[in-house]
């Protein structure tokens, strides 16, 4: 099935034209209006994905990712959403399509992995209907020419017993087992862009890698570009060519994955390396987790929407906000966007948290007090990210 | 599984023993003295007769004893002897048992046909002018007594346009036009009330149906919005409107002996009417045991047919 | 409400009413907030709201309301007025078929409904409400002597049940009717009840309450009761709507209050005799009794989703 998805035209790599990306987000913004006012859950994100490139959105729960994801695909249901900016897909503006010709889309050209595999399977549908009823609506397969497909895909996921498994309700899978089928749905039609949102936070430790290492190959050998959305930094580390770092609905860090490790720029992504459970520690020293919580989206601060919480603050970060712009000269080069003053790594930055230290702002303090095991803790996830990434590179070669 | 039916069949027939217990215990004990029924009123001072009437019939038993032979009886089909007419009762409830079934089944069907799509467009259109009409008219339809609504049927349909016979009944062996026509008023001073309830629950399933994850990801997958609706939606709502239709069956018992009253119609109900109003204790009895046990046992039968329709049940139990 | 006819909807509370499935908290705060809650309605709500104190003052103060006639008195016996009349000045919905003013009959079968459904209501609230709170608070035997009532009484249908009393007491009246509904009524609003006492036991302060050596009976009175209420008031609204329905529909079959006395549902089936000649007379009656059970059912809902609402945004 790759080898017949490489030659379909349009969707393999080879007919596409290198200026062109795929994807192209230019500031996005959505909003839900609700009673207590608007909730400004995305703020004005831009990101471009090539064909056959994975993209990582990282953040914390109420970052904006999955209304992101959602609004690229334009999924955010209810009357009270609204939606603006550019989101250009294989050179069709997707905001300005009548909904119908949007609706062809999904599934087909743009699929999405969701969060809970617990519940977006239908508890009273067998899974077999379920895994090709779009298959055969879509693409007008058959009933057998269906059947046959859906056992080739439960096998391709690694699910055993593949054809008794057909017969089977969702409730009597595991969790895991679940979201492997929700992924061969959504490869089914073997759509050129796949969102993944959050595919593994309700799995278990151990079903997550399994997980995580099934969609990179099938995303390798489909050669689909890929949007994986997540909480953890230590997911998207030698898992995906890019990563965007969401914060309050905006875009605070963005770099070449591997760049990113290296030469993290944003306070916030390091606040969200320090929090990454390490395998190797006791899985309750998440020592440093940020202090405080995000913002309320209804009710943004001016200036920074992580001053509050952030270790290097200054006055200056209260007052206005920072632009999104190119993180110096390392070696990100002007693929390296930042959102910040004082940014990790320069000198402005360390003046900035020594100045917060000898004023014991507690968050630095906090900071300063786990550093030991802060900066192992990068190191640590320096060294996997190149590691991963090499198998990654010699996986895909 | 098994244990859960067996379970659920235990309870079953006990609730049915208390039932016929209770319905036979309050006809033996309560004042009125059901020998005075069985003689004439000028033989009531007669005492020597009283009692040899109370021995022939076994009144003189202790109440357990009678119970038990009572129940023996019943269990085979013998539910004692009208003490107006003299005939079996059991024989006086077999010809109407149709009657009332069909009246049942056409309330049934009418509430089915038009209250699930009606509810499913109102649903799924939330908020609609068309929703709010259908839920107006719902509201209406609760608040109209089935008698009120039979005589406003009876006026229209059977007065003014004498479209219809305002009473009695058409065996359908006899013909079935005018059967058709003798279930139509009954079965709609019925139904209205079934197909609010119906389309409102409905109604409140689908649009909470409509919000779960998986008609999100069934969208994502690039079905059309009526499949999802037909297939991913309805199903999963439709196993409460299952046992709620179930529930109401068992709850029209009371809906019918009201409509068969005011349409005169030789059901079940009717005959219970007329033995309240003969004071024939066995008739009496005999119609509460059997439309209680029929109640139970319609109630609990919705409780099996759910175990069997959902699959997470199915499976866990 | 389901079940026009008969007390089905509130034998299945566990599953078919939606208080059941959701059981909001809900407090009415009477005086001030009643008021509130009035002008917050939507007009259509609002109407609704101010038939039933309309209906609800008629009933009670009907023997005072000056110019009322009796509702018994047969005019046409003393050669006063004629049946089946029209509306007039004399009398203003006319007069029925044997010349009684039918506003008077449509103010006291208001009082009539209010009683049956207020002597009901009231029975299930105190006995039903009571006996729950304390079986699902004290457990163990008493529990089970209750369920075992309440299991029993749910098995019957209830106008088979009422039938089968009727005939069997051999009496009919008001008095009867409300004792033999409000027999059965005490089942579900005990079901209720006893399910609000056992999640209301495991709360911290009853647990505290024990802790500190408070009597049993003192923690029936003073926390588990004053819990379990709300529920049951709220719910009694449901049942409102269904008792005025069982009222006018026994009546009507002529098993209910006796005749004379008004009552809606007697006063149609006397009409109704004279369906083919005059239907006006049938026409107040029915109004009446199908805007008072509108009217409930509309409040209700109402409140019901506005106190949901209201708990979920705190
Ligand atoms: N339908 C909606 N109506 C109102 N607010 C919404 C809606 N959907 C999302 N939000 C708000 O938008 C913000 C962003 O939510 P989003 O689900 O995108 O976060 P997330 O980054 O995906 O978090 P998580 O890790 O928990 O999935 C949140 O504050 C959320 O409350
Ligand atoms: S240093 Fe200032 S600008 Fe940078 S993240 Fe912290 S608060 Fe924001
Ligand atoms: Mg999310």
């Amino acid at each position: 099935m790759p080898a017949e998805n490489a030659s379909t035209p349009g969707t393999g790599p080879v007919a596409v034209s290198a200026g062109s990306p795929l994807l192209r987000v230019d500031d996005l913004h959505t909003s839900f209006h609700v009673a207590a006012g608007e909730v400004r859950a995305v703020r004005g994100v831009s990101l471009t994905l090539d064909r056959g490139r994975t993209l990582g959105i990282v953040g914390e729960s109420g970052s904006g990712k999955t209304v992101l994801a959602r609004s690229i695909m334009r999924l955010n249901i209810g009357g009270n959403v609204s939606t603006s900016g550019n989101v250009e897909f294989e050179g069709r503006d997707l905001l300005d399509l009548p909904l119908k010709a949007m609706k062809n889309l999904w599934g087909t050209e743009l699929a999405m992995v969701f969060q809970d595999p617990m519940t977006s399977l239908n508890p009273v549908v067998r899974v077999g209907r379920q895994l090709t009823e779009h298959v055969r609506s879509n693409l007008g397969a058959g009933r057998g020419e269906a059947r046959q497909m859906a056992i080739d895909l439960l096998r391709e996921v690694r699910i055993p017993d593949a054809e008794a498994r057909l017969r089977a309700f969702p409730h009597e899978l595991s969790g895991g087992m679940r979201q492997r089928i929700c992924i061969a749905i959504a490869l089914a039609c073997e759509p050129a862009l796949l969102f993944a949102d959050e595919p593994t936070t309700a799995l278990d430790v151990t079903v997550q890698h399994q997980i995580l290492n099934l969609l990179g190959r099938e995303q390798r050998d489909r050669e689909m570009a890929m949007i994986l959305v997540t909480h953890d930094l230590g997911v998207v580390a030698g898992r995906t060519d890019d990563t965007i770092v969401m914060y309050a609905g905006k875009v605070v860090e963005q770099a070449p994955t591997r760049v990113l490790f290296t030469e993290m720029r944003h306070p916030y992504s390091e606040a969200l390396l320090r929090s990454i459970p390490r395998i190797g520690q006791r899985s309750h020293t998440r020592l440093s987790a940020i202090t405080g919580r995000p913002p309320d989206p209804i009710d943004i601060p001016p200036g920074c929407p992580f001053s509050p919480r952030c270790p290097y603050v200054q006055q200056k970060c209260r007052e206005e906000p920072p632009p999104l712009v190119a993180a110096g000269d390392g070696a990100g080069g002007a693929s390296h966007l930042s959102a910040c003053w004082y940014p990790v790594g320069t000198d402005a930055g360390r003046d900035a948290f020594a100045r917060n230290l000898a004023d014991r702002l507690p968050q630095t303090v906090v900071v300063a007090e786990g550093s030991e095991f802060a900066e192992s803790a990068a190191a640590n996830a320096a060294a996997e990210a190149t590691a991963a990434n090499g198998s990654f590179e010699g996986g895909g070669a | 599984m098994g244990r859960l039916i067996a379970g659920r069949m235990v309870r079953l027939v006990a609730t049915l023993l208390l039932v016929t217990f209770v319905t036979f215990m309050a006809t033996s004990l309560l004042p009125g003295d059901p020998v005075n029924a069985l003689i004439p009123i000028e033989a009531q001072q007669d005492r020597e007769f009283v009692e040899q009437v109370r021995e022939e019939w076994g009144f003189n038993d202790p109440l357990l004893v009678r119970y038990g032979r009572w129940l023996g009886d019943a269990v085979r089909g013998d539910l004692g002897d009208s003490y107006v007419t003299g005939r079996p009762i059991i024989d006086e409830i077999t010809p109407r048992l149709p009657v009332t079934g069909e009246l049942m089944v056409v309330t049934v069907l009418l509430g089915i046909l038009i209250g699930v799509p009606l509810g499913l467009v109102s649903g799924y259109r939330e908020g609609s002018r068309a929703d709010k009409a259908v839920s107006a008219v719902a509201q209406f339809g609760l608040s109209i007594p089935n008698f009120v609504l039979g005589l406003v049927l009876i006026y229209v349909f059977a007065i003014k346009l004498r479209w219809l016979p305002a009473t009695g009944w058409t065996r359908i062996s006899d013909s079935v036009t005018g059967n058709l026509k003798s279930v139509a008023m009954p079965a709609i001073a019925l139904a209205v009330a079934e197909v609010a309830v119906y389309l409102r629950v409905l109604r409140s399933d689908i649009i909470s149906t409509l919000k779960e994850n998986y008609i999100l990801s069934a969208r994502a997958k690039g079905l059309k919005d009526r499949f999802i609706l037909f297939r991913h939606a309805l199903r999963p709502s439709s196993l409460t409107l299952t046992t709620l239709i179930g529930l109401n069956i068992a709850g029209l018992i009371t809906g019918t002996i009201v409509i068969e009253q005011l349409f005169a119609i030789p059901g079940l109900g009717r005959r219970l009417f007329s033995a309240v109003f003969q004071r024939d204790y066995m008739m009496v009895q005999g119609l509460t045991v059997l439309l209680a046990a029929a109640y139970v046992i319609i109630n609990a039968t919705v409780d099996f047919i759910y175990i069997a329709i959902d699959p997470r049940i199915r499976r866990r139990a | 409400m389901a079940d026009p006819t008969g007390l089905r909807s509130l034998q299945e509370d566990g599953q078919a009413s939606a208080l059941a499935r959701s059981p909001a908290p809900f407090r009415v705060r009477v005086g001030r907030s009643l008021w509130n809650a009035f002008r917050e309605m939507p007009w259509p709500t609002r109407a609704c709201a101010s038939w039933l104190v309309l209906i609800v003052t008629v009933a009670i103060f009907a023997d005072w309301i000056p110019g009322l006639q009796d509702p018994n008195y047969q005019g046409f016996l003393f050669g006063k007025s004629k049946t089946l009349d029209p509306p007039s000045m004399e009398h203003w919905l006319g007069t029925d078929n044997v010349s009684r003013d039918i506003l008077a009959r449509v103010v006291h079968g208001a009082r009539t409904s209010l009683i049956f459904a207020g002597g009901v209501l009231l029975c299930g609230l105190v006995f039903g409400g009571l006996l729950g709170s304390a079986a699902g608070f004290l457990r163990g035997r008493f529990e089970a002597v209750v369920m075992f009532y309440v299991d029993v009484s749910l098995a019957f249908p209830a106008l088979v049940f009422f039938l089968f009393a009727i005939t069997m007491l051999n009496t009919r009246g008001l008095g009867i009717m409300t004792v033999a509904v409000a027999l059965l009524i005490i089942a579900p609003y005990t079901r209720i009840a006893r399910a609000n006492s056992l999640s209301v036991s495991d709360r911290e302060f009853v647990t505290a309450a024990r802790a500190i050596g408070t009597s049993r009976p003192r923690i029936l009175v003073r926390e588990i009761i004053p819990n379990v209420y709300p529920t049951l008031v709220a719910y009694s609204l449901i049942v409102a709507a269904v008792l005025v329905i069982l009222e006018a529909t026994l009546s009507f079959l002529g098993i209910g209050v006796p005749i004379p006395r008004a009552s809606w549902g007697g006063d149609i089936n006397m009409a109704r005799r004279d369906i083919a000649i005059n239907v006006w007379p049938m026409i107040p009656p029915i109004l009446a009794l199908v805007a008072t059970i509108l009217s409930v059912n509309v409040v209700s809902d109402w409140l019901r989703s506005n106190a949901a609402s209201r708990s979920s945004a705190l």
